[in-house]
């Protein structure tokens, strides 16, 4: 465990990179996670990447895009695989590092779920953090877990019969604190600063934590490159995203807006959602009243 | 050293030459990536006021702090353009490559 240290920002981040000259396609969303997050932790981190997006743009040999301790571990095993780490640093008498993971939605919410649980259950100290940009991009933007309602993608074609995806996005960050893990925080990279708190606040934390970071995938999303944080502040402004937390079994709500902005517009900058009907976006504006509903009678705002 | 460094990539002739595993360097880096890029940043150091939020926000790791004020690798810069459209102060432009001819 790392001493306390004071909050991490802009001006005293470290000035060293870890994930350096990647492949990833410009504009990624999930690469400024990647960045972030070994930035916060520092150099003495093992970082576990899954079958994704970051190791098929994070180790093209002999490219090494990784200044730290990194490995890609098998698609479903990230969390196992972080299990391993912690319990072999431990067993060597190492102090001072992190063991983290970095997994996308699909191999979290889908894949991994099960190693995660396992995990999570194990009180393991570990921090896992899932970047959800919404679907498989890596193998070319196919649904997963974490696709919301009406998204066009591969394998959910809009057409005349049905508006893309019809299933809502799984409810990751509720399903994981209901493990009654000892730190989950969701986050947005449109919020930066937030984001940098919470991966220090689960670094400090003696446990398990989970980070479930919204990440946008321009590639995949149809939006242009350079729009990838203004999505993800967007995303939070328009209520359709929240930034929370959850310790000492209790929700935290960390950012109550008291007027949404217009969803249609944060939908229509996407060509993902382009297709959508005035009616499926009153049925998107209706299940995120009902669930800030929920959220404002329940959790502590 | 901040940044990992490019470095020259020896073409393995023997099978010796092979790494035995899977493993490799960390931050071994023999490609860049600039030629990816249609557009380049630059930044206006009269306006930039050091806030460093660019830093923060982008993707390669490629802005660096200068004597207060921000700088970019551009061999690796892919030119996404975040840093620009995310400024506070519209410090940074977008110009097509090739267009700044004079410097």
């Amino acid at each position: 465990m790392s001493k306390v240290r004071g909050t991490i920002n802009a001006g005293n981040i470290t000035d060293k990179e870890f994930f350096y000259g990647h492949k990833a396609c410009a504009g990624c969303g999930g690469s400024i996670v990647v960045r972030l997050v070994l930035k916060v932790l520092g150099e003495r981190t093992f970082t576990v990447i899954p079958a994704g997006c970051m190791s098929a743009v994070g180790f093209v040999y002999p490219q090494l895009c990784f200044a730290n301790n990194a490995i890609i571990s098998t698609f479903a095993g990230t969390a196992s695989m972080l299990s391993g780490i912690a319990a072999g640093a431990k067993a060597l008498g190492l102090k001072d590092y992190h063991v983290v993971g970095i997994a996308g939605d699909g191999g979290t919410a889908d894949i991994g779920i099960q190693a995660l649980s396992g995990a999570i259950d194990r009180g393991d100290k570990i921090i896992y953090i899932c970047y959800d940009n919404e679907a498989y991009m890596n193998t070319g933007i196919q649904k997963s877990g974490l696709t919301p309602y009406g998204a066009k993608t591969t394998t959910t074609p809009a057409g005349d019969n049905i508006p893309g995806t019809l299933t809502q996005k799984k409810n990751m960050f509720e399903i994981v604190a209901a493990h009654g893990i000892d730190y989950a925080a969701t986050a947005s990279i449109g919020y930066i600063q937030d984001f940098i708190n919470k991966i220090q606040k689960a670094s400090q934390v003696d446990g398990t934590s989970y980070i479930h970071v919204f990440a946008p995938c321009p590639t995949g999303w149809g939006a242009p490159l350079d729009s990838a944080i203004d999505i993800a502040k967007e995303v939070v402004d328009c209520g359709l995203w929240y930034l929370a937390e959850y310790e000492n079994n209790e929700y935290t709500l960390n950012k109550n807006p008291k007027k949404f902005t217009s969803v249609e517009e944060y939908l229509k900058k996407q060509s993902r959602f382009k297709h959508l009907t005035k009616e499926d976006i009153d049925r998107i504006i209706i299940s995120r009243d009902k669930k800030w509903n929920l959220i404002r009678s329940k959790w502590s705002c | 050293m901040n940044r990992p460094k490019l470095r020259e990539y020896a073409k393995p002739k023997h099978i010796k030459d092979y790494p035995v595993g899977p493993c490799y360097t960390a931050g071994h880096l023999v490609t860049e990536n600039a030629s990816w890029r249609t557009e380049k940043p630059i930044v206006e150091s009269n306006k930039c006021i050091g806030c460093f939020y660019c830093y923060l926000c982008c993707p390669e790791g490629v802005i660096y702090k200068k004597d207060k004020l921000v700088d970019i690798d551009y061999a690796f810069c892919k030119g996404c353009g975040i840093c620009a459209r995310v400024c506070p102060k519209k410090a940074i432009k977008m110009i097509r490559e090739g267009e700044d001819h004079e410097k």
